[in-house]
């Protein structure tokens, strides 16, 4: 597509309702002056990796976008197809970057289902805890880089100083920073190391000062509330019908978390944590939720540190790992959003179709409803707002 | 969690007839549905009983997988049975289009099936219904090659605009194990200054 | 004052007085960008900043950075204005050259001594609106345009509030030229106690306040930076620029922050006076003094942009219209009334 072509497809219309407040800004009526369209993207600081907006502009009010994603689609389900479940592991490891901990365990969970084995109870103690590790990783990223798009320079450096005690960590126990590749179908590959606990307790001290440190200087901040206040507006049932999920959702007031909600998977059964909701459904809202969900998260670790089980980290499995035919769907509250996976097995050593529901596809499609109207802007604050990672929308 | 079993005769009471066949996967309900009341399934569903998250929609294509990998005793990929059956809820035929919703209120879900012609694949669009449909269905269209009725515009969503083909189905071929064959059968690559020289590398 | 009487042939003195200028705002940039740029806002994130350009803290940094746009492909976007294009960068320069005619750093030491230094300072530190305008259109580039017109906004909006403030500061000292205010502060007296002079800072601290709000507005520095936001245009108006063209830029947008950092200083703490000093000392230590001042007001415009997100356009107007204006006009009359009844 070249930058310059005029979308003429049907969606791209002009929403009558969205002129209602261009004419209050306009100041002299006869002075008719035509869109621009602009491209931000591919290549743009402020959309997190390889998504185009093409936005049709009034002056610096967005009339429509249009979002063009596609530039990180590396075809996963087709991939699937053609590898072992074991195999499988390894991609899907990469469609969040961020938290990849997170992205194989809804796969692996719904393997074992499919197989009806359970992984032992310490691997599950385990697992949580690097998925909550994970969580905390990304979100304070993005407590960071939010600052960072509304344009504080500091808040990025911190984020990114305190998350690196956090990879660390994952670091030690899975041997990989960012694509541990750690879980195996009936448990895990190898049990933590000598000290990790304790070591991981510091560090959760220095996460739940790190929330104290961004709620100072960044929630406090009159900028950073003038400029996301009430910007980029999400009401629950529409945010629903779209399929906007996790923190983007609960910051529209809608309770609802899988960890606690959903069908019991990993350790959250045995885990006393709080769900936040926000009700006014705005930038400042999501990033509110996410600096609480964090604290909490480091508090559930904590929780899980002091309850580990001991016993064996993998259940009894055959050497060739073989999935009888059937079906299963698993979701779970992953750090983006819901993130689920619809395995259809035909008894073969690898999947026959697996479909993965990622949560950032989702949050993304609700774009250029969100967008109509408002400021070229606010178009970053709510882009950095709904947190998605383009391996998550493109797969 | 609502109990499966009164949730399973809710909502077949509530689609009534569309029901066509259903089934119990790991984890959700499968209800299977009359083509021609797809649309009007997912209006009981979110109006009537308060289905009002849309987690996806997909497709599904049933054909056996065609073989692949042109060395003898390839055993890289995984041998699907090459016998079509179909899944927990049945199918008419290859290509099935499927969604799954969930109700925030009520922490339940169910996933819905129907049957898609293969010589017509024609789809009526939820679009009306779930307004996040929009993508899901530009994204299947693209990957199965299944026109949804309704929907304001098909277009691609993830491939460039002049891409020919449905990735998706099963007879499109995955270039890469057509063109060599997997790098995991073949030898360990010698160490440099060893007994072999260049030229008596393995097919990697 | 008799030992140094030379008398220096006219010509010799404009060439001086030519090569100070010209050395003055590269020499400003470089220490300013260095000190608050990459080391006090690598400080205040906690990392280092460069370390081994020079061998102590990484000093060469920016001198190595310079020679590196030097030597950089000069690119001209195909539909670009070719003539503007080129033309923009001199322009904004230029403006920051003429500032620094008029900033005392002596009693003698100042190019030119206006009677007329404030307003003079003032009209020309706005010449670089047109430099930026002209970057931003001649680049034919969306998203440089789109910084350019927010950059003349918010420019041209935030002068009227530095005028104000400096209009305070007028009316006390009762004269425009530079010299003369900084003569007032230093001979003044607080209440008959004339130890520290009569900094205009006591008397004048909301003029000093708006004075540092729309600097900060009129160097386009965070919270102010939206033409040049650079999460979202990247460099504004100044994307199209590389190499040499770029540096006139950084060098125009540090050396403009030393003119207004000891336009301040000048204007609200005393310049390059300390009371009670005349005469060859004076001469000596003056730009001393104005040095250490001028960077103490820095150092405040700096902490600020390090630690601020950046206000919306439409914020950022709002702020300037509806609260700085008002303020300034209030300090404005209380000044000259206070003035004129004491």
């Amino acid at each position: 597509m070249s930058t310059t072509e005029q979308p003429t497809t049907p969606g791209f219309e002009v929403d009558p309702a969205a002129f209602r407040h261009l004419a209050d800004a306009q100041v002299n009526v006869e002075l008719d002056t035509g869109d621009m369209i602009l491209n931000m993207g591919p290549q743009h600081p402020a959309t997190h990796g390889t998504l185009r907006l093409v936005v049709r502009l009034d002056g610096e009010r967005v009339i429509a976008a249009d979002p063009v994603i596609g530039y990180m689609h590396r075809g996963y389900e087709k991939l699937t197809e053609f590898r072992t479940y074991p195999q499988v592991t390894t991609l899907i490891n990469r469609i969040d970057w961020l938290s990849s901990f997170a992205n194989e365990v809804p796969f692996v969970h719904a393997a074992e289902q499919l197989m009806e084995i359970e992984a032992p109870p310490r691997a599950q103690y385990i697992r949580t805890a690097l998925t909550e590790l994970s969580r905390i990783a990304t979100f304070l990223l993005f407590l960071g880089e939010m600052g960072l798009q509304v344009g504080a320079l500091t808040p990025a450096f911190y984020g990114f100083r305190d998350r690196e005690h956090v990879l660390n960590l994952i670091e030690a126990a899975t041997g990989g920073r960012f694509h541990p590749n750690f879980n195996r179908i009936g448990g895990l590959k190898d049990d933590l190391p000598w000290g990790w606990i304790s070591e991981t307790r510091n560090v959760m001290k220095i996460v739940l000062d790190a929330c104290d440190v961004f709620e100072d200087l960044v929630v406090g901040n009159e900028i950073f509330q003038a400029r996301t206040r009430s910007i980029g507006i999400i009401p629950g049932e529409l945010g629903a019908s779209y399929g906007v999920s996790g923190s983007n959702l609960r910051a529209s007031g809608v309770d609802w978390d899988l960890r606690r909600d959903g069908a019991p998977y990993l350790a959250y059964p045995d885990l006393d944590f709080q769900v936040f909701t926000h009700p006014d459904g705005d930038s400042f809202s999501r990033y509110w939720v996410r600096l609480q969900e964090t604290r909490e998260s480091a508090r559930m670790v904590l929780q899980l540190l002091d309850g580990m089980p001991a016993g064996p980290i993998m259940a009894k499995v055959p050497r060739i790992i073989k999935v009888p035919e059937g079906e299963a769907w698993v979701e779970t509250e992953n750090p983006l959003g819901q993130m689920g996976y619809y395995v259809v097995s035909k008894g073969a050593t690898g999947p026959f179709r697996v479909k993965i529901r990622s949560a950032s596809f989702s949050n993304v499609s609700i774009l250029p409803w969100m967008l109509r109207g408002v400021y070229v802007p606010d178009v970053v604050t709510i882009l950095a707002s709904l947190y998605f990672i383009l391996g998550d929308i493109d797969r | 969690m609502a109990d499966s079993a009164t949730l399973t005769s809710r909502i077949t009471d509530a689609l009534g007839d569309a029901v066509v066949d259903q089934g119990e996967a790991r984890g959700t309900l499968v209800i299977r549905v009359r083509p021609d009341a797809w649309r009007s399934s997912a209006e009981i569903l979110r109006r009537t009983l308060g289905f009002d998250y849309l987690s996806f929609i997909a497709g599904i294509d049933w054909m056996p997988a065609p073989v692949v990998g042109l060395v003898e005793g390839d055993t890289s990929t995984p041998a699907q049975p090459s016998d079509m059956t179909f899944g927990v809820a049945g199918s008419a035929g290859r290509f099935q289009v499927f969604a799954h919703v969930q109700s925030t209120a009520q922490h339940a879900g169910v996933t819905v099936r129907t049957d898609v012609e293969e010589a017509d694949p024609r789809v009526e669009s939820w679009v009306s219904v779930y307004p996040g449909a929009d993508w899901h269905e530009r994204e299947c269209w693209e990957m199965y090659g299944f026109v949804f009725e309704g929907h304001p515009s098909l277009r691609h969503l993830y491939l460039p605009s002049e891409f020919e083909g449905h990735p998706l189905r099963k007879d499109f071929p995955l270039l890469a194990r057509e063109v060599k064959p997997w790098p995991g059968l073949t030898d360990v690559e010698p160490m440099p200054g060893g007994d072999d020289e260049a030229g008596e590398e393995g097919t990697a | 004052m008799n030992a140094l009487a030379v008398e220096i042939p006219w010509g010799v003195l404009l060439a001086i007085k030519a090569v100070v200028i010209l050395a003055v705002v590269p020499l400003g940039a470089l220490v300013l960008g260095y000190t608050f740029l990459l080391k006090m806002m690598s400080h205040m994130q906690s990392r280092l900043g460069p370390m081994d350009p020079g061998g102590f803290h990484g000093w060469f940094q920016l001198i190595g950075d310079g020679i590196k746009f030097l030597q950089k492909e000069d690119i001209v976007p195909d539909e670009a204005d070719r003539r503007v294009f080129a033309l923009a960068p001199t322009v904004v320069v230029i403006s920051t050259f003429l500032i620094f005619v008029v900033i005392p750093a002596g009693p003698r030491l100042q190019v030119a001594n206006l009677d007329v230094g404030v307003f003079y300072a003032l009209a020309v530190s706005s010449l670089s609106v047109i430099g930026v305008l002209m970057a931003g259109w001649a680049s034919a580039n969306k998203f440089a345009l789109i910084g350019a017109l927010r950059a003349a906004a918010q420019l041209i909006a935030y002068e009227l509030p530095l005028l104000l403030a400096v209009v305070g500061v007028v009316i006390q000292a009762g004269t425009m030229s530079l010299q003369g205010i900084v003569s007032a502060q230093q001979d003044g007296a607080i209440f008959g106690w004339s130890g520290i002079g009569n900094p205009f800072i006591l008397t004048q601290f909301v003029g000093f306040l708006l004075f540092l709000i729309a600097a900060q507005a009129e160097l386009t520095q965070t919270p102010f930076d939206m033409p040049v936001a650079e999460s979202e245009l990247v460099a504004g108006y100044m994307v199209e620029y590389t190499g040499f063209r770029f540096l006139f830029f950084f060098i125009g947008e540090f050396g403009t922050a030393t003119a207004f950092a000891a336009l301040a200083a000048t204007l609200f703490l005393g310049g390059w006076s300390i009371p009670g000093v005349h005469g060859t000392a004076a001469d000596l230590l003056g730009p001393l003094v104005l040095v250490v001042k001028l960077m103490a007001v820095a150092f405040l415009m700096f902490w600020v942009r390090f630690t601020y997100p950046r206000l919306r356009e439409d914020q950022l107007q709002a702020l300037a219209w509806k609260v700085l204006i008002p303020i300034a006009l209030v300090n404005v009359i209380i000044t000259a009334i206070i003035k004129v009844a004491i």
